[in-house]
C-alpha cells in the first residue's frame, strides 16, 4: 500500500531522490527547481542518504561534476531549469554520447528574453537533439512516478534521462500523492552495476574520445539505437511500475481517445486543463479527446499515428515556439510520424501557447476545439501556425 | 626522502608513446613527469581539457593514457575531475570500493586561466582531493596560436598579430599562480623543466600527496607557437628561470617559499631573443617594449621576494 | 563482441563499435609507431655517454628507456621523433642529431 501524503513537485521529486539514495548530487540553484536541491541537501546534511553532495559553482559545473561521478561508476543526479539547462547544453550532448546514465530533474519555465521565470517548455525543448531520454509529468504524482522509473530505463539503454515537470504549475502547488514505501522503491529501482567505469582498479578506462570520421558515425548510429530500444524499455518499466503501483504508463496517455472525431496532443500540466475541458464537452456529446505525451525522447511516433489515424482535425500544443515561421516542435514531429505511417487524412493545426507562464483555462482549450470544428465543418484547414491566447 | 634523478627515471612511466604530440612539445614532458610522481602502489583517474594534450593522446582507439582517463569538454576538466573524486569518496564511504585513488586534471593555458578558469576556481574552492596541472604554453596551440590571457606581453601570436598599430598582444599575462592562492588551498606551486627535474618531481608529488586540493603551473613550451628549434627546450626554460620571468615557487598552506633564486638575475633579453614570437621586440626603435617587459618582470619579482619575506 | 581496442579497426560496424567510444584498456597507443616522423635521427656515442641520464626526463616521447640496472639503453626508434631535445641536454657530447635516411 502506497502512503498518502500532500507535497509540492519538487518535494515529491526530491523524495524520489532520498527513497532511491543516489552515489553523488551536482546541483546549482535556479528558480524554480532551487528547492529540489534544498531539500536534498537536508537530507545529506541530516545524514538520510548516502550522497555526497557537490554544490557546484553553475550549472555547467552541475553536469560536468555529474558526467565525471557517472563515468566513475557512481549514480549521478542533477536538476535545473531554464537557462540552467541552457548552460548544461553542452555537457548534455556529452553526457548522452558517452553513454552515461545520469538523472536530472527539470523544472521547466521560460528562456529569456525578457526574463521571466514561469513555466513554459522552451528550456527543454531547447536540448531535444542532445540524446536524453525525457519525460514530462502532468502531475505531482506522475513527476515522482516518472523519477522512479528513470534510472532503471536510462541505466537499460545506457542514456541519461530528463525528468520533466511544469515549472511552478506542478513544482510549487501541493497536491495529494501516493508515495512508495523506501523498500520497494529500493527494490525497483535495483543497484547501479555498470559493466565498465572509471574506479574499476582491475580495468582502467578512457572515457571521451577523440572520434575521427571513419568511427564518428558509426558511434552515433549506435547512440540513436539505444534510443529506438528505449521506447520498449519505458513500456515494460511503466508496466512493471503499474503492477506495484496500480498506476502504469506508457510513451502517451490517451484520454477519451477510442472514438474521438477531434483531438489535442500536448505535453504537460496542460492536460489536466484539457481533460477537464474534453470532460465538459463530452458531456455535450462532442466526441473529443487528448492524447498526451509522456515520453517526448524517444518520440511516440506510432502511438500518435495510432491515436489520430481516424480523427478528422487535431490541434498540437506547443509550449514553445522555434521561431522558423512555420510551426513548433511537436506539431513538426507529429506531423512527420502521421506522414512516415501514411496518414494524411486528419487535418492538423498548431498552436502556440502558455509561453512564459500565459495562463491555459478550460475556455482556452474548448476554444482550440472549437477551431478544429470550423476545419471539420468546412474542410478548410486555413492557418496552421497560431498563437493562442495572445492580445490581437 | 631525498631527490634521485636514477630512482625517478627508472619508475615505468604512466604515460604511454605513440602520441601524437608534435616533437619537442613540452605538455608530454610534463604529464609524463607528473604522473612518475604518483607512488607506484596508487590508482589515478586522469582528466585532461580538450587542448592539443586530449585529440593527440585520446584519437579513438588509442589511449596514451595508462591509467583510466576522461576527456569532458574544453573548460570543465576541473569540474569533471571534481565529480570523479566525489564519486571515489561516496562508493569509498559505502564500502562499495577498496582500492586507493588519485585524482589529476591537466589543462592547457587556454582550458585553464581562460575558459576553464570558472570550473577551476569552484572545484579549488570546493577543496576536492585532486591535483590541477596547468601546462602553460602561453597561447591556444591548438587552433594554432591564438593569444590566451596566459600569453605574455608584446607576444606575435594569430590574433594579436605584430601589426603597424599593435605590436603584439597589448596586456601582461595573467598571474594565475598568486590568484590559485588566493583561494587558500593547501598546495600551490609554480615550476618547470630544470636540469635533473627535482624541482618539478617533489612538487607534482607534493601536489598528489598533501589532502585537498592542490594546484601546479608547469610552464611547458610549445616550439610551434614560441618559435624556437625543438631542440632548445631545456635552454628556454632555463632562460626563463634565470631571467625570473617564471620563478619557481610553492606556497604550503599559504607560506610562499623561493624554490631558487638565480645568482645572477639575467637580462630579459636572453628569455626573449631565441623566441621568434618576440623577434619584433629586437628591432631598431623597439627597445620600449624590451625596457618595458624588464619593468613588468622586476616588479613581479620584487613582489615575490617579499611574499617569500627575502 | 570483442571490447579490444585492437578490434576498433575503421571498419567496426555501428553494432560492434565501443558505447560511446570508450575504451577498456590502458596504453593503447603504443601500437602507434610515430618513429615515421622523424627527420633527423639521435645516435648516441656510447663511448661518451657516463650514464648521467639528464636526457631520459627529458624526452617527450619515452623514447629513452632506463633499464632495472639504472642504466639507459638505445634509442627506441618506433616513437622517437627526432625533436632534438636529449642531444641538447648532453653535457658530454654523447649524442648526436644525423639526417635520417629512408
Amino acid at each position: 500500500m502506497g502512503i498518502r501524503e500532500r507535497l509540492s513537485g519538487n518535494e515529491a521529486v526530491a523524495y524520489a531522490m532520498k527513497q532511491i539514495n543516489p552515489d553523488v548530487m551536482g546541483a546549482y540553484p535556479i528558480t524554480p527547481s532551487t528547492e529540489i536541491p534544498q531539500y536534498f541537501s537536508a537530507y545529506v546534511d541530516n545524514g538520510e542518504v548516502d550522497t555526497e553532495f557537490i554544490a557546484v559553482e553553475s550549472e555547467h559545473s552541475a553536469m560536468s561534476t555529474c558526467i565525471g561521478a557517472e563515468a566513475a561508476g557512481a549514480r549521478a543526479i542533477s536538476a535545473t531549469s531554464s537557462c540552467g539547462l541552457c548552460y548544461m547544453t553542452e555537457m548534455l550532448y556529452v553526457a548522452a554520447s558517452s553513454r552515461l546514465p545520469i538523472t536530472l530533474a527539470v523544472c521547466c519555465r521560460a528562456l529569456s528574453g525578457p526574463i521571466n521565470i514561469h513555466n513554459d517548455h522552451s528550456d527543454a525543448m531547447g536540448v531535444r537533439d542532445a540524446g536524453w531520454i525525457m519525460l514530462f509529468a502532468e502531475t505531482n504524482q506522475e513527476a515522482y512516478d516518472n523519477y522512479l522509473q528513470a534510472m532503471r530505463i536510462g541505466e537499460a539503454v545506457g542514456l541519461p534521462v530528463m525528468v520533466c515537470q511544469d515549472g511552478f504549475i506542478t513544482s510549487h502547488a501541493i497536491e495529494n500523492i501516493e508515495l512508495e514505501e523506501t523498500d520497494k522503491v529500493k527494490k525497483f529501482v535495483g543497484q547501479y552495476k555498470p559493466q565498465h567505469y572509471l574506479l574499476n582498479k582491475d580495468e582502467p578506462m578512457a572515457v571521451g574520445a577523440f572520434g575521427m570520421p571513419a568511427y564518428y558515425m558509426e558511434a552515433k548510429r549506435q547512440q540513436a539505437q539505444a534510443m529506438i530500444d528505449a521506447k520498449d524499455v519505458i513500456r515494460k518499466v511503466g508496466k512493471e511500475f503499474g503492477e506495484m503501483t496500480g498506476r502504469t504508463y506508457g510513451l502517451v496517455e490517451n484520454f477519451m481517445m477510442d472514438d474521438a472525431e477531434e483531438a489535442i496532443v500536448l505535453i504537460g500540466s496542460s492536460a489536466g486543463t484539457a481533460k477537464e475541458a474534453i470532460r465538459q464537452l463530452r458531456e455535450q456529446g462532442r466526441k473529443v479527446g487528448l492524447v498526451k505525451i509522456r515520453s517526448f525522447r524517444p518520440f511516440p511516433s506510432e502511438e500518435l499515428a495510432e491515436s489520430l489515424k481516424n480523427v478528422k482535425a487535431f490541434a498540437v500544443m506547443d509550449k514553445d515556439d522555434s521561431f522558423n515561421a512555420h510551426c513548433g516542435p511537436i506539431f513538426a514531429e507529429t506531423s512527420a510520424a502521421l506522414y512516415a505511417a501514411g496518414i494524411s487524412a486528419p487535418k492538423g493545426i498548431n498552436y502556440i501557447y502558455g509561453l512564459g507562464g500565459r495562463d491555459v483555462r478550460v475556455d482556452s482549450i474548448k476554444h482550440v476545439f472549437s477551431q478544429l470544428d470550423k476545419i471539420v465543418e468546412t474542410g478548410k484547414t486555413g492557418e496552421t501556425y497560431r498563437y493562442l491566447e495572445v492580445r490581437e | 626522502m631525498s631527490y634521485s634523478l636514477k630512482e625517478n627515471v627508472m619508475k615505468e612511466d604512466r604515460f604511454a608513446a605513440g602520441h601524437r604530440m608534435c616533437a619537442g612539445c613540452g605538455s608530454p614532458i610534463a604529464v609524463r613527469t607528473v604522473l612518475r610522481a604518483l607512488e607506484p602502489e596508487d590508482h589515478a583517474v586522469v582528466c585532461s581539457a580538450t587542448s592539443c594534450l586530449e585529440v593527440s593522446t585520446f584519437m579513438y582507439p588509442y589511449t596514451a593514457w595508462k591509467d583510466s582517463f576522461i576527456h569532458n569538454a574544453f573548460e570543465n576538466a576541473a569540474a569533471t575531475i571534481s565529480g570523479v573524486e566525489t564519486a571515489y569518496r561516496s562508493l569509498k564511504k559505502q564500502g562499495k570500493l577498496d582500492a586507493s585513488y588519485k585524482f589529476v586534471a591537466f589543462g592547457g593555458d587556454g582550458g585553464t586561466y581562460d575558459i576553464g578558469f570558472q570550473s577551476l576556481s569552484g572545484a579549488m574552492e570546493r577543496g576536492h582531493d585532486m591535483v590541477y596541472v596547468c601546462y602553460d604554453n602561453e597561447a591556444y596551440m591548438n587552433t594554432g596560436i591564438q593569444r590566451s590571457s596566459s600569453t605574455p606581453h608584446f607576444a606575435d601570436t594569430t590574433t594579436t598579430p605584430v601589426g603597424k598599430v599593435i605590436p603584439g598582444k597589448p596586456q601582461q599575462k595573467k598571474n594565475l599562480t598568486k590568484i590559485m592562492v588566493a583561494h587558500n588551498i593547501p598546495y600551490v606551486a609554480q615550476t618547470t623543466f630544470i636540469g635533473n627535474f627535482k624541482d618539478i618531481t617533489e612538487k607534482a608529488h607534493k601536489a598528489f600527496y598533501t589532502p585537498g586540493a592542490a594546484f601546479l603551473n608547469v610552464m611547458a613550451p610549445c616550439p610551434r607557437g614560441w618559435r624556437y628549434p625543438s631542440e632548445k627546450l631545456m635552454e628556454i626554460t632555463k632562460a626563463a628561470v634565470e631571467t625570473c620571468v617564471w620563478p619557481l615557487y610553492e606556497v604550503v598552506e599559504g607560506k610562499y617559499t623561493l624554490n631558487y633564486e638565480p645568482k645572477k638575475k639575467l637580462p630579459v633579453e636572453e628569455y626573449l631573443r631565441p623566441q621568434g614570437r618576440f623577434a619584433h621586440m629586437f628591432k631598431p626603435g623597439n627597445e620600449w617594449m624590451i625596457e618595458e617587459v624588464q619593468k613588468e618582470v622586476d616588479r613581479n619579482w620584487e613582489e615575490l621576494l617579499k611574499l617569500c619575506n627575502l | 563482441m570483442s571490447h579490444l581496442a585492437k578490434d576498433m579497426t575503421p571498419d567496426v560496424t555501428w553494432r560492434d563499435i565501443t558505447p560511446g567510444c570508450n575504451i577498456y584498456e590502458g596504453g593503447t597507443s603504443q601500437v602507434v609507431e610515430t618513429g615515421d616522423w622523424r627527420t633527423m635521427k639521435p645516435v648516441i656515442d656510447w663511448d661518451k655517454c657516463k650514464q648521467c641520464l639528464l636526457c631520459a626526463p627529458v624526452c617527450p616521447d619515452m623514447s629513452i628507456p632506463v633499464g632495472k640496472d639504472g642504466k639507459r639503453g638505445d634509442f627506441n626508434y618506433f616513437f622517437c621523433k627526432g625533436c632534438g631535445i636529449c642531444a641538447n641536454v648532453c653535457p658530454f657530447g654523447a649524442i648526436s642529431m644525423v639526417k635520417e635516411d629512408k
